[in-house]
């Protein structure tokens, strides 16, 4: 199951979750920067935990439910983090983006009110190289705001 | 990465069955945080890769369970699972505390408890943390099971005791006096994901006369297993609890150790560095042990 579609395919052993997901089904939203798992830009949920796609082997999550960035929207509308990253400025180039945002829709979801050390200790795995921190820190706090408004 | 047949078995015994046929021309893949990058960059180069996700809702392999005098955690528990549990966090915090310095919450959602003890990383966190706490770990085969101590099973860099046809199944963690007090301290100072430059996990068990009953103390990154630093603890036992006891127990971990030359510090500085994180572990600890009844009352 790939963000809410059940998708069957034959892949080789050695294919890896994000190659799988770029190459065989199209979905480019979740990018490959480091390869080893480090940076983050790769981050898909598996069965609702953050993964590094980059070091998944695509046949070991079979049966098993991945979200990409591609499907955190709901009916048309934004996720509040992705509205979020827009209005305060989560991102410059956009290469950590997919995976910033994956990774807060986590956060949010697992702690709906995460106070600012709690936003830092579980973010720190997404590396951004262009806007800083700040920015993200920000968006994903105001997030978390919108959260508590929604409910 | 080069191609290899993939096992998905459903069940510890197929597990079982997969190891008998294949021997030593397969590899048991939890998490995948180690094993996939060995693969990628062909360290490792196994004919069949048996993924055990499939296994983890069978045979008390990814659950955890408190057996009163101890916990029982399956090896399939994930690092992110041990560091949010509740009942592990009030138990034995320095064991849940310790997960939450692992890498990333990502890194740390994939990766499992057995996978970071027979992966043999002598950089690894969870490995001095469970040696000083005395934690054993059960083995299953189809000839039965095995267990040892933590410590026994690390024989050298990335070399571990696993015998031809075993899975660690389980590690038991005896559950600390109420006069114990344990800490674990990892020295980062490059980024806070980082393997540590030398880490230390220290447990300090005290008399009612605030003397020191029993310690235990493990390091990590100072050598090519994990290092217990057991001049130090001679030094402690039977005297009284004190910053100078603990500077004198302190003295003797840099010969105790034998860490690497690489880029997050010379031998020379970590081995320095392992006797001032030992210092500070062992203070952390008595700091978190309950004070002794005479001082209560004052």
């Amino acid at each position: 199951m790939v963000n809410g579609v059940e998708c069957e395919a034959d892949v080789p052993s050695s294919r890896l979750l994000i190659d799988f997901l770029r190459y065989d089904l199209g979905l480019t939203g979740s990018k490959e920067g480091c390869g080893v798992g480090v940076c983050g830009a790769c981050t898909v949920l598996v069965d609702g935990e953050l993964f590094a796609s980059c070091i998944t082997l695509a046949a070991a999550v079979e049966g098993a439910e991945v979200t990409t960035v591609e499907g955190i929207a709901e009916e048309g509308h934004l996720h509040p983090v992705q509205q979020a990253f827009i209005d305060y400025g989560g991102f410059q180039c956009g290469i950590c983006t997919p995976g910033q945002i994956v990774a807060a829709k986590a956060l949010l979801d697992t702690n709906p009110h995460p106070t600012e050390g709690e936003i830092r200790h579980w973010m720190m795995g997404n590396l951004c190289r262009c806007t800083g921190y700040y920015g993200i820190i920000n968006s994903v706090a105001a997030a978390a705001r919108n959260n508590g408004a929604a409910r | 990465m080069i191609d290899f047949q993939f096992h998905n078995p459903a069940s510890l015994d197929e597990v079982l069955e997969l190891l008998d046929r294949y021997g030593e021309d397969a590899r048991l893949m939890a998490g995948g945080t180690a094993l996939v990058l060995q693969m990628k960059q062909r360290f490792s180069q196994p004919d069949h890769v048996i993924g055990l996700r499939g296994v983890a809702q069978s045979n008390g392999i990814g659950t955890l369970d408190d057996t009163g005098d101890s916990i029982r955690i399956g090896a399939l528990c994930t690092l992110r699972r041990l560091e949010d549990d509740e009942q592990l966090r009030q138990r034995v915090p320095m064991l849940a505390e310790t997960m939450s310095r692992v890498a990333t919450r990502r890194i740390r959602s994939m990766a499992t408890l057995g996978g970071a003890l027979v992966n043999g990383d002598p950089n690894q966190d969870p490995p001095p943390a469970l040696i000083a706490l005395d934690a054993t770990v059960e083995f299953t085969s189809s000839a039965g099971t095995r267990t040892c101590p933590v410590e026994d099973i690390f024989i050298d860099y990335y070399e571990t005791d696993v015998r031809p046809g075993e899975v660690l199944t389980a590690v038991q963690v005896p559950v600390p006096t109420e006069d114990t007090g344990a800490a674990y301290l990892k020295f980062l100072p490059r980024t806070a994901d980082d393997y540590a430059t030398v880490s230390v996990a220290a447990v300090v068990t005290r008399n009612a006369d605030n003397t020191c009953r029993d310690a235990r103390i493990v390091l990590g990154a100072a050598g090519t297993t994990p290092v217990r630093a057991r001049p130090a603890e001679d030094v402690l036992r039977g005297r009284e609890l004190s910053e100078e006891v603990f500077r004198a127990a302190a003295e003797t971990v840099p010969d105790a150790v034998d860490p690497l030359d690489d880029f997050r510090g010379s031998a020379d500085y970590k081995r320095e560095m392992a006797g001032v994180f030992v210092r500070r572990a062992l203070a952390q600890a008595l700091s978190n042990a309950p004070a002794p009844y005479g001082s209560r009352l004052g």
